[in-house]
């Protein structure tokens, strides 16, 4: 039979089912599928932090949310378009985002009056015409599935876990996603169980079939490829984003990479991804505890090393103790904090920017760190590249704040010409080895001359002749290095290690303003992943006729040279955050300027059309 | 690019691997050193001592200990460059400011984690740790025991005096219980760590114990563990002459020593008291100490560090009493291990000869990518 064929300019799904339903490896298809396609995307899993939750509770719910279109696009967007719903538990938890007119896609199967039950449901929602304010796809998922693959020597439960590719198959047809890519995955992915693999590709196709000729979908989507700027595209989450920036940087500065680690959510795929890379050289130290992490990276650094630590929150207030270690010994160290919601345990597999001020002041002492944050998954790349030029030029430790809506975001990335990364061995060298004599009177190396630019100290690696020397915790002289108690050497020492982090600003490129039409009154500042939401709002405040000013700050400390003047140029400066305003707190004492804050501490990102009535707001009374 | 040596490990030109390995004269390489350069010429003692002045109190018995090192580095015969020594907080860990090589005073406990990532990303260095007891044992014992386990090639000397020093005079965790300090003015309730006993309950590979007063035999068992790939643990008694003087007298006077001391020596019979005492292994497979004469034949124990299960290891520490009645010094347990820093280098090794060396640009663009434009 035709269908009816509709075009759309974008569209957001959600796959939502238990979180052994399989709903993230759906979606990662899903997403793989639209990427290959052409279309913009962005995407947002949403997982619960127990591995296996009781089935069918509503804190067993998984779901994944991608927005895919025919234009550039900034977020995973606001709420679906259309929910898959695996199971009343998904519908119960997922339903109340789902606008009024909506498509609502129903696995039937799993409405049974003990799955209702367990999540309150006193009646069928399926029956009892709640659900009437949506367009309604009821379908029997499981069974189809089941009945699909009755000529397969599997387990009925093996037939029922296929349940995901079955609904993958459907939504592949609705939006006409190209399926080979998921063919070979299923291929690749169960090369060694053949049954499972031939039934996996069935229940894909059964799906796809089914789209195709029931009348339970009238209408076929149609959503064109995005003008994305010519190149090679993949799809790509910000943890491997990080990961791959990580070895890039470490073959840049033709350093070996060396990542000291301790299992964390949602930082342990940086630890999973760069121990695949030993072919380039990668070691991955895998620690008792993050303070070993921590402690073993800064070893290798001392060894000439690159050397990263990845860890959240809970991790980063460990390590610190080692950090301030970094910052007193002046070697390089990259400290990839992936925040989740805290404090404390908090939210493991939910967002926040909570970490900031952890970052920046979380340490005994006067104890100044440069701190820099990635925008979008992608840009995670560009971030450690940063971080790692910054770490070896100026022999210091660097924070990375990304979090988790970053890390398990993906978007699509333009890989980039090799040829045109950034030469990282020319921003350092190592200590040549010396004989005695080239020390003059003092006839010794002195650790702690610095480059009279930089203020960074010379990387002396252990193996070097004539440049043996002790480095430690404990306050050093001036120059040479040797333990120092000296009051006055104090001060010194302290405002040194302070002026060579302030000085990093100037090495760093201005904070760029996007004000079209130069008229802006208003300035959105933020930082880190609420790069995407706070741009979609912006522009439909724009689209809705006002002029507000959006900038958006790479480096936390030191900020850019010209963000004093930018702050002034405007009447308001609103500042969004997935905290209770700590980057505000900063502009305020740094600048004296009355920004205003807006947070929200939900474990999720900004909704855009909310942070856009916000922008309103503030414009209203500019 | 910069290129990096076969490893991936950075380093100066001359720290190549042509050198590394190399025999010496009497064609023995101690075991720790195979991927160590070799020094063209032989230091002394003098070449390692530092410009710093020591600051440990008069009588401490780190002197001692510090003199015995300094006194021992030139056997290695490894360029002072390539020598790193790390320690964390504490009296004992001041000594790498006196050692004329590389080296860092870390943090609190830290010492065996800091010197895990140089060691395993620098095969071609030697790195020693300096630590005491509140330092391996009580914050840094997380470390201690891992560090232990993994085999990584370090070589780890405890001081312990069984107090806290540099912070003035607590109980430490291997204090013996009851004891009276500032911080236990009723006593101590703690019972003590045995630090031997610990670490072969860590699976240490190398596993032994000296005396800071008795320097040609704390200097054999230094020897012995630079002559061990892999992770040894040295723990030597060390006198606090100011908070805890004497801790080890009983070990210390004279006509006590050869009753008291039971100096290990591999393939040798354990013999004790002037060589009237021996051990064996009671019914319920403790050792204990009995008369030779009057020793059944065959039933006494020759010492034996190579066997691969650590239970006779682990009886020989049980012996070591609170009052020192039977204390066992010397190597208790040296067994061949892989370790772990040459593990890494050989996994990479292996993927490389697998597939080459990483290509940057085919990482970055994976499997599944699109062209626009």
């Amino acid at each position: 039979m035709t269908k009816q064929v509709q075009k759309l300019d974008h569209v957001i799904i959600r796959f939502a089912g238990d979180s052994g339903d399989g709903m993230q490896l759906a979606g990662d298809r899903f997403t793989q599928e639209t990427a290959v396609f052409g279309n913009d995307l962005s995407t947002m899993p949403n997982f619960p932090a127990e591995i296996r939750a009781p089935a069918g509770t509503l804190a067993g719910v998984s779901s994944f949310q991608l927005q895919f279109a025919d234009h550039d696009i900034l977020t995973p967007g606001d709420a679906p378009d259309v929910l898959i719903a695996m199971n009343p538990a998904a519908l119960k938890a997922n339903i109340k985002d789902l606008p009024r007119g909506r498509d609502l896609i129903v696995n039937t199967d799993e409405f049974t009056k003990r799955n209702l039950t367990k999540v309150g449901y006193e009646g069928s929602p399926l029956e009892d015409n709640s659900l009437e304010p949506y367009n309604v796809h009821a379908v029997p998922i499981t069974s189809m599935t089941v009945k699909a693959l009755e000529d397969y020597e599997i387990t009925r439960k093996d037939a029922e876990r296929a349940k995901n590719m079955f609904a993958l198959g459907m939504l592949s047809w609705l939006y006409d996603r190209p399926a080979e890519g998921t063919l070979s995955f299923l291929k690749a992915k169960f090369a060694t169980k053949p049954e499972i693999m031939a039934a996996n590709v069935a229940a894909f196709r059964a799906g796809w079939n089914f789209g195709e000729t029931t009348e339970a979908f009238s209408v076929r989507y149609e959503v064109k490829p995005a003008p994305l700027k010519p190149g090679t595209y993949r799809n790509i989450s910000g943890n491997t984003a990080l990961a791959y920036g990580l070895v890039a940087a470490s073959q840049l500065a033709g350093l070996p990479l060396f990542l000291g680690s301790y299992p964390i959510t949602p930082a342990s795929d940086i630890l999973h991804e760069l121990a695949k890379h030993k072919r380039f050289g990668v070691r991955t130290f895998q620690a008792e505890d993050e303070i070993s992490a921590v402690g073993a990276a800064l070893g290798a650094s001392f060894g000439g090393s690159l050397a990263v630590t990845s860890t959240s929150g809970p991790g980063m207030l460990l390590k610190a103790e080692t950090v301030g270690l970094a910052v007193s010994v002046e070697l390089p160290l990259i400290v990839c904090d992936i925040q989740r919601a805290g404090p404390s345990t908090g939210m493991p597999t939910k967002t926040e920017q909570g970490d900031l001020l952890a970052a920046m002041f979380g340490r005994n002492g006067e104890s100044p760190v440069p701190v820099i944050a990635p925008a979008s998954p992608a840009d995670c790349f560009n971030a450690a590249i940063e971080a790692a030029r910054i770490a070896v030029k100026y022999r210091t430790p660097v924070i990375l704040l990304s979090d988790g809506s970053l890390a398990n975001g993906s978007e699509p990335w333009r890989i980039p010409d090799t040829d045109s990364l950034p030469d990282l061995s020319r921003e350092f060298a190592f200590a040549e080895p010396a004989d005695p004599a080239d020390f003059g009177a003092a006839g010794e190396f002195e650790p702690f001359r610095r480059d009279p630019v930089t203020l960074a100290r010379p990387w002396a690696i252990p193996g070097t002749p004539g440049l043996e020397h002790r480095i430690g915790g404990i306050e050093k002289a001036d120059i040479t290095g040797t333990i120092s108690y000296d009051p006055d050497n104090h001060d010194r020492m302290v405002r040194l290690r302070q002026a060579k982090i302030d000085g990093i600003a100037a090495d760093l490129a201005p904070v760029e303003v996007d004000d079209p039409d130069g008229a802006a009154r208003v300035l959105v500042l933020g930082w880190g992943s609420t790069f995407g939401s706070i741009g979609a709002a912006v522009r439909r405040a724009r689209n809705a006729g006002h002029s507000v000013a959006q900038a958006h700050l790479r480096h936390l400390n030191p900020f850019p040279p010209n963000l004093a003047d930018v702050l002034r140029r405007y009447d308001k400066v609103l500042v969004p955050e997935i905290n209770l305003g700590q980057l505000a707190l900063v502009l305020r004492g740094r600048f004296l300027v009355d920004v205003i804050s807006y947070n929200q501490v939900r474990g999720l990102p900004f909704r855009a059309a909310e942070l856009a009535g916000v922008i309103e707001d503030v414009i209203g009374h500019a | 690019m910069p290129e990096t040596n076969g490893h991936g490990a950075p380093g100066p030109g001359k720290a190549g691997a042509g050198k590394a390995g190399a025999g010496n004269g009497d064609g023995h390489r101690l075991a720790s050193l195979t991927l160590v350069p070799r020094a063209a010429t032989r230091s002394a003692a003098k070449d390692f001592k530092s410009d710093q002045e020591v600051r440990w109190c008069p009588g401490c018995g780190d002197y001692a200990i510090l003199a015995a090192f300094q006194a021992f580095l030139p056997e290695l015969e490894v360029p002072r460059e390539n020598i790193v020594v790390i320690s964390g907080i504490g009296c004992s860990s001041r000594l790498p400011y006196y050692v004329n090589s590389y080296g860092m005073h870390s943090i609190h406990g830290r010492a065996p984690a800091i010197a895990t990532g140089l060691a395993t990303s620098r095969p071609d260095l030697s790195v020693w740790v300096i630590t005491g007891d509140g330092d391996a044992l009580s914050i840094g014992g997380n470390h201690l025991i891992h560090a232990l386990r993994r085999n990584v090639n370090i070589k780890i000397l405890l001081f312990n005096n069984r107090i806290y020093g540099l912070t003035k005079g607590q109980y430490s965790p291997t204090s013996e219980r009851g004891k009276v300090t500032k911080s236990t003015p009723f006593g101590s309730l703690d019972h003590p760590f045995n630090p031997v006993s610990l670490a072969l309950g860590a699976d240490a590979s190398f596993v032994a114990r000296t005396i800071d007063s008795d320097r040609r035999h704390l200097t054999s068992v230094l020897r012995a563990a630079a002559d061990h790939q892999g992770a040894a643990f040295i723990e030597i008694y060390q006198n606090c002459p100011i908070f805890n003087d004497d801790a080890f007298a009983p070990l210390k006077e004279a006509d006590a020593t050869a009753e008291r001391l039971i100096k290990l020596e591999h393939g040798e019979p354990v013999r004790f008291g002037a060589g009237s005492k021996g051990l064996r292994f009671s019914r319920h497979g403790e050792l204990e100490a009995v008369e030779v004469a009057a020793a059944e034949e065959g039933t006494l124990i020759t010492h034996d560090a190579h066997r691969a299960d650590p239970s006779y290891a682990f009886a020989l520490s049980r012996l070591d009493a609170a009052d020192f009645r039977h204390t066992p010094v010397g190597v208790f347990r040296k067994v061949e291990q892989p370790s772990y820093d040459q593990l890494m280098a050989e996994q990479i090794d292996a993927a490389r000869s697998r597939s080459g060396p990483g290509d940057l640009a085919a990482l970055l663009a994976g499997n599944d990518t699109w062209e626009v434009g």
